[in-house]
């Protein structure tokens, strides 16, 4: 009892009193009906996933895994993904820093644009690109002239993966950014500090778990995306396949061990990727709970 | 400069103009240009063709399946949402860390995997396929396969959504509620929905926006038969690959358009959330 006792009493759980507070058998039963409604649709299919994959043994599994296309299909996503995400980083700053250290007219309507892409469908972010530089399209015969490829080339999915990640970053620094407000900054220019130094060391070191949020859900996004890639892609095996390709054209086939053996290492990806975000939510939870208790000890 | 200072307040913080003017660049050259191909290309077509294009029975058939079928995906998940959020926010049970996390499993699954097991589960051989075949219900490779694909994709919004409100609620809400004698569902039902409702229309929003366009999970669970269970997506790519780039965009077009206008209510409805919120905790 003394150790409870010694807790501030803050920390303490709140005994909930019975009246607000629902008949246990009411909890137990919407407990069991949130498990079942999550199993059936997310615990179900990732277990699915996984004994698929091992279905036909750990041999067929690993050779899915080393054949030629698939190492292919595993490089190609990892050059896109290399590619779009600093891309979207760089991007992601310079809009945080326009729009939440500074007031200007039209604003609004910037946030509005920056997040359009979360509102197309993926297939219409591959057609965009394709009415571009497609061969019937605006720069079609500029392209062919000059032999440059961007459909059903390299160019192409990076493209497309750039357009279907392109809020991440910028969306979780933006409020951010805004809620830290100016003052740091201004105390830095004022003291003599040129705005790169004050973005390095004042405004970045401030948002990095925030940053490092946004990098997170943009790099699972990149590796994963199926829709707006495929249209770009072509399928040309061994040259313009992402994983997520490779998957579907395995499936395709009815060869269903190796197309859930390529599947199960993009969903070992996502998993990673819950888990990083899970720890980033929780270190910056503590880190708020303690400034919280810091500004509160102050008063 | 007296210009600039009209639309820009002052500031002694440097890069404005650099960080502003990349950002717009960037933004012109990946989303809006190519963005704004789509309505050019659809303009070649003419008012006509362009309602002829986009009436036919099969994109008829593909708005109503795309748009239907991620309504009813949107609505059981903001059901299912509002219970599993009040669940995680308001009990203890083991494991539930785990499961808080889980949650946002089709944020970071990539699509066309989502699709594959979710077929592997409901093929009429499948896991729970097998189960419902003797029982008459067909999921895989009809619109209800649809349905459940999309069900998937949006199921993280509305939990997402209203979890923080909840955790935000003050107790003493409720303690008043039932102090003056409310039952346990009245305050439910009367105190803490009109909380919780702007929240649960954005997830709805959100749910639904990301569904109709959504495309990976859905071509291995759907069958794909026009008329029956092709979706929009689909039907844009059907017709790229026929070489109708024309009829492909003026579908484009109309989804687009629709697109935008949730986005525009998407971001109102936000903007008027955090405004009511604001007011209320100052």
């Amino acid at each position: 009892m003394s150790a409870v006792i010694s807790h501030p009493l803050s920390v303490l759980p709140v005994p909930a009193s019975r009246a607000t507070q629902e008949p246990a058998w009411v909890r137990w039963l919407l407990i069991s009906i949130a498990l079942g409604w999550l199993g059936l649709f997310l615990f179900i299919p990732l277990a699915a996933i996984f004994t698929e994959a091992l279905r036909k043994g750990l041999e067929v599994y690993w050779a899915s895994l080393v054949d030629p296309d698939a190492l292919s299909a595993i490089k190609l996503t990892l050059i896109a993904t290399v590619i779009a995400v600093p891309a979207n980083l760089v991007f992601g700053i310079a809009a945080a820093w326009a729009i939440a250290k500074f007031e200007f007219r039209g604003k609004q309507l910037l946030l509005t644009l920056i997040d359009l892409p979360f509102a197309v469908s993926p297939v219409i972010a591959g057609l965009i690109y394709v009415l571009l530089f497609g061969a019937q399209g605006w720069f079609g015969e500029w392209l062919q002239a000059h032999d440059v490829k961007i459909i059903f080339a390299v160019p192409g999915i990076v493209l497309a993966t750039i357009f279907v990640t392109f809020p991440f970053v910028a969306r979780e620094l933006i409020p951010l950014m805004q809620a830290q407000g100016t003052e740091e900054e201004e105390a830095a220019v004022t003291m003599g500090a040129s705005g790169w130094q004050t973005l390095w060391r004042v405004t970045l070191p401030n948002v990095k778990w925030g940053l490092l949020y946004g990098v997170i859900l943009c790099n699972a996004r990149a590796m994963g995306e199926f829709g707006a890639v495929s249209v770009v892609s072509g399928h040309i095996r061994g040259m313009t396949n992402t994983l997520p390709l490779h998957v579907e054209i395995l499936y395709n086939e009815y060869n269903f061990a190796a197309a859930f053996a390529a599947a199960s290492l993009l969903a070992g990806l996502a998993l990673v990727t819950l888990a990083l975000k899970s720890a980033v939510e929780w270190k910056t939870g503590a880190e708020l709970r303690a400034r919280n208790e810091e500004t509160s000890n102050e008063h | 400069m007296a210009v600039l200072r009209s639309w820009k307040s002052h500031s002694v913080l440097p890069g404005f103009g650099l960080a502003l003017g990349f950002t717009i660049l960037y933004l012109s050259l990946i989303v809006l240009i190519p963005l704004s191909a789509t309505f050019i290309k659809t303009a070649e077509l003419g008012w006509g063709e362009f309602w002829t294009a986009v009436t036919t029975p099969r994109a008829l058939a593909s708005y109503r399946l795309s748009f239907g079928a991620a309504a009813i995906g949107a609505l059981l998940n903001t059901g299912f949402g509002l219970l599993t959020a009040w669940v995680l926010v308001r009990y203890t049970f083991p494991g539930k860390r785990l499961v808080d996390a889980l949650v946002d499993l089709p944020f970071a699954l990539p699509t066309a995997v989502a699709g594959i097991a979710l077929t592997a589960i409901y093929a009429p051989n499948g896991w729970l396929g097998q189960w419902l075949e003797p029982l008459g219900v067909k999921v895989a490779f009809t619109p209800l396969g649809v349905v459940i694909a999309l069900t998937f994709i949006g199921l993280p919004f509305v939990v997402r959504t209203v979890q923080p409100v909840l955790e935000d609620l003050e107790a003493e809400v409720e303690e008043a509620a039932a102090c003056l004698g409310a039952s346990r569902w009245q305050t439910f039902a009367q105190v803490l929905m009109p909380a919780l409702w702007p929240a649960l229309i954005t997830g709805f929003a959100l749910a639904f926006a990301r569904a109709v366009g959504e495309y990976g999970s859905v071509i291995f669970i759907a069958g794909n038969m026009p008329l029956i269970s092709e979706i929009s997506p689909l039907l844009i790519i059907t017709k790229l690959e026929q070489y109708d780039y024309a009829g492909a965009t003026a579908i484009a077009v109309v989804m687009l358009v629709i697109s935008f206008a949730l986005l525009l209510l998407i971001n109102g409805l936000q903007w008027w959330i955090s405004r009511r919120h604001g007011k209320r905790n100052p």
